[in-house]
């Protein structure tokens, strides 16, 4: 039953963008719906890493902007995009191999200082070694066509989501989950612990770079160090947490959430929409720690629920040690 | 490289440092009580900023007069952030109290710099007092004197919060709290009001640290992951839990910066100091003064 309202759905979805992709002449639609595919792309990457593995990573970033920079370099120089995007993610995948041994060694809090400490250093050296602003040659602006990063984009976000499902399903999966459970427990039972953080934290960081590559694609100009500005760390958090972290559907539906309530919300006041988010944001981690999934879980309580979702168990394991 | 830029950089450094060190009192205090990591510290020392810059523009009130009015409402920012937010964190096993506080302490920085630059603008904005650009020179190192200042309100603030922890009724009952807070309870701590009282002094520190910012460098909406991550640094630094060598491990920061821009390049001064922070990080996770597996 549930298994079968979840193909259709997916076969829905995928069929309707496929279609907005080919019908859709409207440049804001179009522009609307890559923005979302790649902040979902993104957040999913983020999501394998902090949902699965329960590292919460303040330097996403900086994975994100390295594909770009290096999709966005060779496709300018010549390089086919397929080729660019190719030798983007490969060398992101193995600079955080190298990265990721000394800061898997940081446990919980320390991680997510090391990797802020990580992105920041990263983003403010971006900005020193590419200063200038990278814009399409005019022969390209001139034919710019939605349709190529369109589809680019929904390719990636298509991969992100199928490497999550896959993730989620396999024994390496449930490795990662029992890892941010209790990474003694893991231990005790004979997972790797560090193995699983280090896949967790190569593929999602390989991910986030091919996100990164779409975005390079799409964008007309834009400064190289942008892409690692930690604003992007930020909303695949945001987005991640408000749709549900953890899960698969989550970061899709918190993209799309974010992408359209910020575009439907009122634009004469840029910072009521930021306020509004944030303080969305507060709430669903406060009040709601399965993000709108859970919501619409509880609306229809009568489906069964497949995993237990990370915070869940973390409030069950506190009840006893409340403050009264 | 003459010597004279380097020691000209040193003094620079250990002033520096010394607002390092100020900014990262108030965060040490509410990670090594309430284990709650407030990432929006930054942005309370941005508020605080603000608070110094409109005192000084609208009542003419010098920043060092308005110190105390700064504390104050800071302080009762404090009291309101944790009863609104805080409050529900604190209620929560360490492990998740640390992960949620530092998801809506982001949350928040969302909010406060958005609110900032709606109603502040995105102006930068500095006090220029008549002693702004005063220094005095001891042979060939230049002092600015609002930069001195800040260092001794940094150690003025160290010292007073060291007197508080361990000569006073409340500062053996925040001790107490922060090495075991069950136990605390148990022996007729009022926790949550320790908790209340700490956090409130932790965005007071930031206050008037905000202060000398305003003072000495600038204050705009979007300073607040600056000051942050640095403070974070510090606090890993000094050793997560450890009070003491906060202002000690701010001066090292503000060192490293400092020699970092004559050896490598302003440019990359910051990158220097991250990069040699994740080295130290790697080989002595508990900081210069912390303990082991503490």
């Amino acid at each position: 039953m549930r298994r079968s309202v979840t193909v259709v759905a997916t076969v829905v979805t995928l069929g309707a963008l496929i279609g907005i992709g080919i019908f859709s002449d409207s440049q804001h639609i179009l522009t609307l719906s890559i923005q979302t595919m790649v902040l979902a792309a993104l957040a999913s990457s983020w999501n394998i890493l902090g949902g699965f593995a329960g590292q919460i990573s303040l330097g996403h970033a900086a994975f994100f902007g390295l594909g770009a920079l290096i999709a966005r370099e060779l496709w300018l120089g010549g390089t086919s995009l397929a080729v660019a995007v190719v030798v983007a993610v490969a060398v992101t995948s193995v600079t955080s191999a190298v990265v990721g041994v000394p800061m898997l060694r940081f446990r919980e809090i320390y991680f997510a200082i090391g990797t802020l400490a990580l992105g920041v250093a990263v983003f403010i050296t971006a900005g020193n070694l590419w200063p200038g602003i990278s814009s399409l040659p005019a022969e390209a602006l001139r034919n710019y066509d939605f349709t190529g990063p369109y589809f680019m984009a929904l390719g990636v976000l298509v991969v992100a989501v199928v490497v999550s499902i896959w993730l989620k399903r396999s024994k390496v999966g449930l490795g990662m989950m029992t890892v941010r459970d209790d990474e003694e427990a893991a231990k005790a039972t004979g997972v790797d612990v560090f193995a699983h953080k280090m896949i967790a934290f190569v593929v999602s960081a390989s991910l986030a770079a091919l996100a990164g590559s779409a975005f390079a694609y799409f964008s007309v100009s834009y400064y190289p160090n942008f892409p690692f500005s930690v604003i992007w760390t930020l909303e695949a958090i945001l987005v991640v947490f408000i749709g549900g972290v953890g899960t698969i559907v989550g970061p899709l539906l918190g993209a799309v959430f974010f992408i359209v309530g910020r575009d439907a919300l009122p634009t004469d006041i840029d910072e009521f929409q930021v306020v509004l988010f944030g303080l969305l944001f507060i709430v669903v981690v406060l009040l709601l720690p399965g993000g709108l999934i859970e919501a619409a879980d509880r609306l229809a309580p009568s489906k069964k629920r497949e995993t237990p979702r990370p915070q869940q168990t973390n409030r069950q394991q506190d009840k006893g040690k409340e403050l009264t | 490289m003459s010597s004279q830029l380097i020691l000209q950089s040193l003094v620079s450094g250990i002033l520096v440092g010394g607002i390092y060190g100020l900014v990262a009192l108030g965060l040490a205090l509410a990670f090594g009580v309430l284990k709650v990591l407030d990432v929006a510290h930054g942005e309370l020392v941005m508020l605080g900023g603000y608070a110094s810059f409109f005192a000084f523009t609208y009542w003419g009130l010098d920043p060092f007069a308005s110190m105390p009015l700064v504390f104050v409402v800071m302080f009762g920012f404090g009291l309101g952030l944790y009863l609104l937010l805080f409050r529900y964190v604190t209620r929560t096993e360490i492990r998740t109290r640390i992960k949620n506080s530092l998801l809506i302490s982001f949350g928040l920085v969302l909010v406060l710099q958005a609110l900032a630059v709606r109603f502040f603008t995105a102006d930068e904005r500095t006090i220029s007092t008549a002693y702004s650009f005063e220094a005095f020179t001891i042979g060939p190192v230049r002092v600015p004197v609002v930069r001195l200042a800040g260092l001794v309100v940094a150690v003025v603030a160290a010292v007073a919060l060291e007197w508080m922890m361990s000569r006073t009724r409340f500062g053996r009952a925040l001790r107490a709290t922060s090495e075991d807070w069950t136990r605390a309870a148990l022996t007729g701590v009022n926790v949550r009001r320790v908790y209340l009282i700490a956090f409130a002094i932790s965005a007071a520190l930031a206050g008037i640290a905000g202060s000398m910012v305003s003072l000495g460098y600038s204050v705009s909406p979007n300073i607040g992951l600056g000051w942050t991550l640095n403070a974070l640094i510090v606090v890993v630094l000094a050793g997560l839990g450890s009070m003491r060598g906060i202002v000690v491990a701010g001066v090292f920061l503000g060192l490293v910066e400092s020699l970092a821009g004559v050896w490598i390049g302003g440019q990359y001064r910051e990158v220097a100091a991250l990069v040699l922070f994740l080295v130290i990080l790697s080989f002595r996770p508990q900081g210069f003064f912390g303990r082991a597996h503490a």
